[in-house]
């Protein structure tokens, strides 16, 4: 599936429920299967500034892809996370930098995490951002 | 007292809605929410005698310079204290404790001096002091604190010596609800002829201070966290010390006469208050302490002991819930954890609901280190919340616990 079928799954999966407590049940499930990322990078390097909860985030670089795992302290945050993970990861580089992720607004993500929450979502993606383009760069330069 | 349906009715904002659900506002140790009367204050300025004060001759800046020394008045009146020049509207506590951390510093803080703040200041009362030390090569010393969320009085009384220049120490813990001895405080510093800056950003609105009673050196609060606009405060500071101290900022209004070679600073209280003040907002604030007083503060706090008891009766009947600090007499702010969940989630799903909590470290992150926590969930009541929205919090509660385990 292409970045953009994926976010256009998750804008349906959402779309079911009217109620916000029901979209945050279904965060929390999705919460449950981000990839978890190692224990040994559960440190300060990979902790992404910007969230008042807890996040990790790791980049692996396999076969011209870059493949996520995170964890969070907040279950809804490691649902976000989660989110974020299955639209980028296992894509290029190329993909990640120019990905416009629609779903954060169409899924109204955006306006009902609060202000802090919602920098934390802008973190996570401007960091899988960050990650895409020092890969990038790296291979560029090779 | 009046009755509660027509307290609320005087917080328009009290009526609204967010998410389809009625709001509950239990965030008032952040910012409280301000009854008509004082919007109303500060639209009659702007409408009918706008104008800067202490300068015009014209009609509408006397009137605009009369209603802003009768609202220092009311602050005088309101504090206690014993001259209407002793106060000195800021733009809150923070502002406040910077003005006396910089001209107290320039005036008696030398190398090797120390200032005593303690463990359980918010930040306000922390990094002014801190910054103060760096500049002068001074120490800060910290009064710590114990499991209850109380100050230790035997290791503060240990911490003052001939090096102590100023104490600095909250009334009411922000993060906690716990009330200090601030009195104690206060007469172990004098005796060692010391002065004690008293942080009431949480105390004012909860009770009665009177400064003189307490005898403070110095005394300051923030406006919007006692029902008045946002942008004021004060800084109340005995005349011995007030009259001693360097101005804070310098410009126009506090110089009674300014030449390239010497400026001469004008007296008090106008020597602190350089440039335009929010006159606006100084006039609400009064506006705010006559609304309180209206109600009876003794009433209030007898009001806001009844709620916390209930809310402490109410969030210790969930077995998963840990109250952090407060066991019931303090001011009717709780902190709390609940097992497992993340102060975060908790705050997200109890917003959805209509409540709106404080989640995180309120800016008194070594108060969480002590407790090894990364934060709680607060919810701060005052005398215009109601027994229906403690028991909404709780059912709120069930419902994360259920969500999140």
């Amino acid at each position: 599936m292409t970045i953009d079928q994926v976010q256009d799954s998750i804008i349906e999966e959402f779309s079911v429920f009217d109620d916000w407590m029901d979209k945050y049940n279904l965060l929390i499930e999705m919460g449950k299967s981000v990839p978890v990322i190692d224990q040994r990078y559960k440190t300060k390097d990979y902790l992404i500034e910007g969230c008042q909860s807890k996040v990790w985030l790791h980049p692996e670089f396999r076969d011209d892809k870059i493949y996520f795992s995170s964890d969070s302290d907040a279950i809804i945050t490691r649902g976000i996370a989660g989110l974020l993970i299955r639209v980028l990861s296992g894509r290029s580089a190329e993909e990640i930098i120019n990905a416009d992720l629609y779903f954060i607004d169409r899924t109204g993500l955006r306006q009902n995490l609060s202000p802090t929450r919602s920098n934390g979502l802008q973190a996570m993606l401007r960091q899988m951002k960050l990650y895409a383009m020092a890969y990038k760069a790296k291979m560029g330069g090779s | 007292m009046k009755d509660i349906s027509l307290i609320r009715a005087d917080f328009p904002i009290l009526s609204t809605s967010v998410y389809g659900k009625p709001l509950v506002y239990f965030d008032n140790a952040a910012t409280t929410q301000k009854p008509l009367c004082v919007l109303e204050t500060i639209q009659d300025v702007y409408t009918e005698y706008n104008a800067n004060i202490h300068r015009g001759v014209h009609a509408i800046s006397d009137r605009a310079s009369e209603e802003y020394e009768k609202a220092r008045e009311k602050v005088r009146s309101f504090l206690n204290a014993a001259h209407k020049e002793e106060i000195i509207f800021t733009s809150g506590t923070t502002g406040s404790i910077n003005a006396v951390a910089f001209s107290f510093g320039e005036r008696y803080i030398s190398e090797g001096d120390e200032v005593v703040v303690s463990h359980l200041e918010h930040h306000s009362n922390i990094v002014p002091w801190q910054m103060l030390c760096e500049r002068k090569k001074a120490r800060l010393k910290v009064i710590p604190m114990n499991e209850s969320g109380m100050l230790v009085l035997e290791e503060y009384y240990k911490l003052l010596s001939p090096r102590t220049k100023i104490v600095a120490v909250t009334q009411v813990s922000n993060a906690l609800g716990t009330i200090q001895p601030v009195s104690e405080i206060i007469s172990a510093a004098h005796s060692i002829g010391v002065p004690v800056l008293v942080d009431g950003a949480q105390g004012i609105q909860h009770g009665i201070t009177d400064v003189q009673k307490l005898d403070c050196d110095f005394y300051v609060f923030s406006g919007h966290k006692i029902y008045g606009p946002a942008g004021t405060g004060v800084l109340y500071g005995k005349n011995k010390w007030l009259s001693e101290l360097p101005p804070y900022q310098g410009g126009g209004d506090m110089v009674a006469n300014v030449t390239f070679d010497k400026t001469t600073y004008n007296e008090l209280p106008f020597r602190f208050e350089a440039g335009t003040t929010n006159f606006p907002g100084a006039i609400g604030l009064a506006s705010a302490l006559g609304y309180v007083d209206a109600l009876g503060r003794e009433n209030i706090a007898a009001r806001e002991k009844e709620l916390l008891g209930h809310a402490i009766n109410i969030l210790t009947g969930i077995p998963q819930l840990r109250i952090i600090g407060n066991n019931g007499s303090g001011i009717s702010t709780i902190s709390f954890l609940i097992n497992g969940i993340h102060p975060y989630d908790t705050g997200m799903i109890l917003d959805k609901l209509g409540v709106a909590v404080r989640t995180g470290a309120h800016c008194a992150q070594p108060v969480m280190d002590f407790y090894e926590i990364e934060g709680t969930v607060r919810a701060s009541l005052c005398f215009y919340n109601t027994i229906e929205e403690i028991n909404l919090l709780g059912t709120g509660i069930e419902q994360v616990i259920k969500m999140f385990s």
